[in-house]
C-alpha cells in the first residue's frame, strides 16, 4: 500500500502534476506527505487539505492507503 | 434532496420545474426559494470571454451532500436540490442552481442561503477565467454579507 496524493487548481499547475503515489514509509500526518511530496517546501499560505475527501490540517494523521490532496481556497457558486 | 453535477449546460428554470413536478410533495410546500448563479462577462474590471470549473470528483459530491444534510437538520424544509456545472462555461450560463421547498417562507429562504454560502466556502470547486490575453484563477470568492 501506499498514499495517494493530489493536487487542483493553480497548485496543481505549480507543481506540474495532477497527483502521484508516496511510499507510506515515515508519513504520519498531512504535513509530512507535504514535506515528502515536494522535498521539503514551506506550506503554502491559504492552502487546503484533504484527506480521504474530508477536510483535513496539517497536524491530521496519514495512513498506509489514505488519498490526501492540496488545494487553494474553493471558489464554486 | 439532490446533488447534481453536469458537464453540459442547463436551464436552472426548466430543471427547477421538472424537480419540482417529480416532487412527492404536492400539497406540503407553501414555499419555493431558489438561487441561480450565473457566469458573467466580466470580473473585476476584466472581460471574461469564458471560464473552466475544475472539481474534486468524489469530495465535492460528499460536501454537497453533506450541506444538504445539514440544512435538513436545521430547518423544517421538505426536500432541496442542487445542480452545479463543471468543466468549460461561457458567459450567460448557469452555474449552479439550488432550490429549497418548505411549508414555510423563513425557512425556504434560510435553508437556500445557508445552502450557497456554505457551497461556495466548502465544496472544493475552482473556477479559471478566460481574459482577452490570459487566463487566471480566482483567488477567493465574495464575501457574504448577512
Amino acid at each position: 500500500m501506499a498514499i495517494s496524493v493530489k493536487y487542483f487548481a493553480g497548485l496543481r499547475e505549480r507543481m506540474n502534476r495532477a497527483g502521484e503515489t508516496l511510499p507510506a514509509q515515515d508519513i504520519g500526518t498531512v504535513a509530512q506527505v507535504w514535506v515528502k511530496a515536494t522535498q521539503g517546501a514551506p506550506w503554502p499560505p491559504n492552502m487546503l487539505a484533504a484527506v480521504n475527501h474530508d477536510y483535513a490540517e496539517a497536524h491530521s494523521p496519514v495512513q498506509d492507503g489514505d488519498e490526501v490532496a492540496f488545494f487553494p481556497p474553493v471558489t464554486g457558486g | 434532496m439532490s446533488v447534481q453535477l453536469r458537464a453540459a449546460p442547463f436551464d436552472p428554470w426548466q430543471e427547477l420545474a421538472r424537480y419540482q413536478a417529480n416532487l412527492d410533495q404536492a400539497g406540503k410546500f407553501g414555499a419555493t426559494a431558489c438561487f441561480v448563479g450565473t457566469l458573467r462577462d466580466m470580473n473585476q474590471g476584466d472581460a471574461v470571454s469564458a471560464m473552466t470549473l475544475e472539481h474534486y470528483p468524489g469530495m465535492t459530491e460528499k460536501y454537497l451532500e453533506k450541506i444538504s444534510a445539514e440544512a435538513a437538520r436545521r430547518w423544517d424544509i421538505l426536500d432541496s436540490l442542487i445542480i452545479h456545472r463543471y468543466g468549460p462555461l461561457a458567459p450567460n450560463d448557469s452555474i449552479v442552481l439550488i432550490a429549497v421547498w418548505a411549508a414555510h417562507r423563513a425557512a425556504a429562504f434560510d435553508a437556500c442561503r445557508y445552502l450557497i454560502e456554505e457551497l461556495k466556502t466548502r465544496a472544493p470547486f475552482w473556477k479559471k477565467e478566460k481574459l482577452e490575453h490570459s487566463t487566471r484563477w480566482v483567488e477567493h470568492n465574495t464575501p457574504a454579507v448577512y
